[in-house]
């Protein structure tokens, strides 16, 4: 495994900011933590840089320990590249001395020579002289990620990386990213609050909440089968629709009977919550299922509906923009989800 | 939104004239020795370019560079250590470093001349208990001179470096320490060069201190720039020698003034965005405690708990006999030249920064530019530069006289009257009043303004309900500046004065032009009391900041 976190926990007093936090990473995977501010995902990144000890539990990469109760590798020591929020590039050295700024143990031309081949990877091979200043946001972020990947760090950290940049240019430079890691075989693991840019960038991500991790899972598997209430609410959209279970897998709802997923050891009569997606919630004029339009929030492909069930069950649903409903009109739905996951009702 | 700037961008309008009016004082000095540059007197250039010049320009050069370097890394290595390092003492050494400030490189030279000199107390000790101090370094040397100017000059250094450190943050250390530097190296490596721009510009206000200084060198003996401008004009009553002398001096600022420019220009590009979180200290252990402990106390008993010390005790010994109302005449004067200096400087700099508020044509810029250099240029220069010119009116309106009214004419003498006083105070305090006031006027946006309007709030009212209120600091700060400038002020007050007036601070030059260190203390103290306020000033800002 290249990373691996057994475990860890970093409390500031008796404010526990990450907490039995374990996660593996293969080589060449980028990983992402995803959860609100206040979290603990920097928290967890630094202690995986070096910049926190852990209170407990153990951090180690490519089978060497890196930290746990008692011993600690300083953060010069563990190779570990990092990319910070702010970029932290040193504002008086230009764009290829920043790049360099790791190589210190290389000659002055094999110095050149990497940071040469590192700026053209990202994409600025005629920048060299610029000055930090000089450059734009998406420059400097990229500055940033080739004097990271320089002293080619056995992991690389990204602390919010594209926070500081406006939206249509972090979709953009997220998918370069992901590019310019996968083709080094980069091994990384970034931070974010934006689960478009989790989704982008990461073969897999962590959903966390209040220090600990949620779910740690594919993209796909957290949007589709997430493991807690939390997750299903903070990816993606969704409601939750009331139910009774009625037998093994099955459950009784105002729109019907639901089969759901997994073994889940609900027993008939239990009282549980569906999650239901907006794509799970199909407009079909056909149907005999009709729902009252309260909300439309127009996407240009799509139209977003807030529906509401006669029995006052509410729904959200995605459906084409050329099907133009009015506030208050009835239309016909189908439910048709891939997989129905079930949560203990909230009381 | 628009904007209420005047579509017309005339160049002689009434409030361009207004502006030049205002910043006539200011401007005079610089175009006399412009004047007196480009047209040396042979005679007077090859007096002072055989006798004078070589002596002068070498000893500038000596004390100028070495002090440079004294205070620059005193200023650094003190600022690292308590921006970046946790000891014990480190919040009190915080601002404690500053309190120097408030003692005039020339009270300190005349305690430390007084103290360790041969007839000194210490000396008489020595020999009494050894009977000899003849192995004791002379004082009055440049040595002697560039270790006063240094401990009293290096706070511009201290707090400037000190600020880049705290604000650079920990994510240039922590980027460093990710591409595999330790702290020591990353602090060579970043935080040392990330800090440099602030560090030039520091020591380049210590050189326009020291290209100043003429109190200190004179106690000291030591012939500079600012000495031969002062003895040209009193000694050899050869304005014009002493006016050329200015001319080459100007030389010299103007080289430290680029540098200080092109450093600060440097440095708004390299603040760091991150301000978030203080950088965590390094704790340091063991002798690194000590030496760090040691560094910053004996700074601080050396520039200002010794001298200040030593400065009461001759205060006390003196006072029953000094403490009279020719005293408190000095004062009075000291007083009543500060107080109208802030009055006529804030008004000065307050309507001007509502001519560059209201209307900003470029040769307004460039003429309050101008105007507001004289915080670079030395106060013997702006002296001689001002008293030329007004000399020179004064001949013309007496010979104008005489052809009038013939021999019954009184004679003029507008060169010795509090007005020319003023004008050279207003030509080197300008900057002083003006530029906190003009920042402070440039925070009230223009939306605020239209707010207001927009609320009812027009003209007077507009004034006196948001502009009064919001800029009160900004005009308590520049006032208290310039008031306890002028007070400490030196070679302005010697030259200019109206004959026969003392203050505090030409009474401390009378005094220690005979020798006698002890009765000088009397004045200082008053002097350094008043220095203790915009030292009070900024370090509470600076907590305020923290």
């Amino acid at each position: 495994m290249w990373l691996d976190l057994q475990d860890v926990a970093r409390y500031f007093g008796t404010r526990k900011a990450v907490d039995g936090l374990s996660l593996r990473l293969e080589r060449g995977s980028i990983g992402c933590l995803l959860g609100p501010s206040g979290c603990g995902k920097t928290t967890a990144l630094r202690c995986i840089a070096g910049f926190e000890p852990v209170t407990a539990g153990s951090i180690s990469a490519h089978g060497r320990i890196l930290a746990d109760a008692d011993r600690f590798v300083p953060p010069e020591l563990r190779r570990i590249g990092m990319v910070f929020q702010d970029y932290a590039l040193f504002p008086h050295l230009n764009a290829a001395d920043n790049v360099a700024f790791g190589l210190h143990r290389l000659s002055a031309s094999d110095r050149v020579r990497r940071a040469t081949q590192m700026l053209e990877a990202v994409g600025l091979a005629d920048y060299h002289t610029h000055y930090p200043h000089q450059l734009s946001g998406g420059q400097q972020q990229r500055v940033a990620l080739a004097r990271a990947l320089a002293p080619e760090p056995e992991l690389i950290l990204l602390d919010e990386p594209f926070s500081s940049l406006d939206v249509e240019l972090r979709e953009r430079l997220s998918i370069e990213v992901r590019e310019i890691l996968k083709s080094l075989n980069a091994t990384a693991l970034l931070v974010t609050h934006d689960q478009q840019e989790a989704f982008a960038m990461a073969d897999a991500i962590g959903v966390m909440k209040d220090g600990r991790l949620e779910q740690w899972d594919t993209p796909y598997e957290l949007y589709h089968r997430p493991a807690t209430r939390f997750v299903a609410d903070f990816v993606g959209q969704g409601v939750f629709l009331g139910g009774q279970v009625i037998e093994h897998g099955a459950v009784q709802t105002e729109v019907g009977v639901m089969r759901i997923d997994g073994n889940g050891a609900w027993k008939a009569g239990d009282r549980v919550d569906l999650l239901l997606r907006p794509d799970d919630v199909i407009h079909d004029d056909a149907s005999t299922l009709r729902a009252e339009v309260c909300q439309r929030a127009f996407r240009g492909a799509e139209f977003l509906y807030t529906l509401r069930m006669s029995g006052g069950a509410r729904l959200l649903s995605l459906v084409p923009s050329h099907h133009n409903h009015q506030i208050g009109e009835m239309i016909g739905i189908r439910i048709e989800p891939d997989h129905v996951v079930a949560f203990a009702r909230d009381e | 939104m628009t904007t209420h700037r005047s579509p017309d961008g005339s160049r002689f309008s009434s409030s361009t004239v207004f502006v030049v009016a205002v910043c006539l004082p200011a401007l005079i000095p610089l175009a006399a020795i412009v004047v007196a540059a480009f047209s040396p007197e042979t005679e007077i250039w090859s007096h002072l370019a055989r006798y004078i010049l070589p002596e002068v320009i070498r000893n500038t050069l000596l004390l100028t560079v070495g002090v440079a370097l004294l205070a620059g890394s005193l200023g650094t290595a003190l600022g690292w250590l308590t921006a970046m390092c946790e000891f014990p003492g480190r919040r009190f050494f915080e601002w404690a470093l500053l309190l120097p400030l408030a003692i005039p490189a020339y009270v300190l030279a005349f305690v430390a001349v007084g103290f360790l000199d041969f007839s000194g107390p210490l000396q008489t000790w020595i020999r009494a208990v050894t009977g000899t101090s003849n192995w004791f370094p002379a004082i009055r040397t440049g040595g002697g001179a560039v270790i006063v100017l240094s401990l009293a000059t290096y706070p511009y250094v201290y707090l400037l470096a000190r600020s880049a450190f705290l604000t650079q943050g920990r994510r240039a250390l922590e980027a460093a320490q990710s591409l595999g530097l330790g702290r020591a190296a990353a602090t060579w490596r970043v935080a040392l060069p990330m800090a440099r721009p602030w560090i030039a510009a520091g020591i380049a206000l210590v050189c326009m201190e020291t290209l100043a200084d003429f109190g200190a060198v004179s106690v000291f003996n030591y012939n500079t720039f600012t000495t031969a401008i002062y003895r040209a004009w009193a000694g050899m009553f050869s304005v014009n020698a002493a006016l050329e002398l200015a001319g080459v001096l100007m030389v010299f600022v103007l080289i430290v003034l680029a540098v200080e420019r092109k450093s600060r220009a440097v440095a708004r590009f390299s603040s760091s965005r991150d301000t978030s979180r203080d950088a965590p200290r390094m704790q340091l252990h063991g002798p690194s405690r000590v030496v760090a402990l040691a560094a910053c106390l004996i700074v601080f008993l050396l520039a200002f708990a010794l001298p200040f010390a030593q400065l009461l005790l001759w205060m006390a010994k003196h006072m029953g006999r000094d403490l009279d109302a020719r005293y408190f005449g000095f004062a009075a004067r000291s007083l009543l030249l500060a107080g109208s200096a802030a009055i006529v400087i804030v008004s000065a700099s307050v309507l001007l920064a509502y001519v560059l508020r209201r209307k900003e044509t470029r040769f307004a810029h460039i003429v309050i530019r101008a105007a507001t250099m004289g915080y670079a240029i030395p106060g013997t220069v702006l002296a001689i530069g001002i008293l030329v010119p007004v000399i020179s009116l004064n001949n013309v309106l007496q010979s104008a006289l005489r052809s009038w009214l013939g021999d019954s004419a009184p004679t003029l003498m507008l060169h010795g009257t509090l007005l020319t006083v003023l004008a050279a105070y207003l030509a080197r305090f300008l900057a002083v009043g003006f530029n906190p006031i003009e920042s402070g006027l440039q925070r009230i946006t223009h939306n605020i303004d239209e707010a207001a309007i927009g609320l009812g709030s027009v003209g007077r009212q507009l004034v006196r309900r948001v502009h009064l209120p919001l800029l009160k600091t900004s005009l308590t700060s520049a006032a208290t500046l310039v008031f306890v400038d002028v007070m400490k002020e030196m070679p302005i007050t010697l030259i200019t004065r109206p004959v026969g007036w003392e203050t505090l601070a030409t009474r401390i030059f009378e005094m220690t032009s005979e020798g006698d260190w002890e009765r000088a203390a009397l004045p200082a103290v008053a002097i350094v009391l008043a220095g203790l306020i915009p030292v009070a000033l900024l370090t509470r800002r600076g907590s305020n900041v923290a």
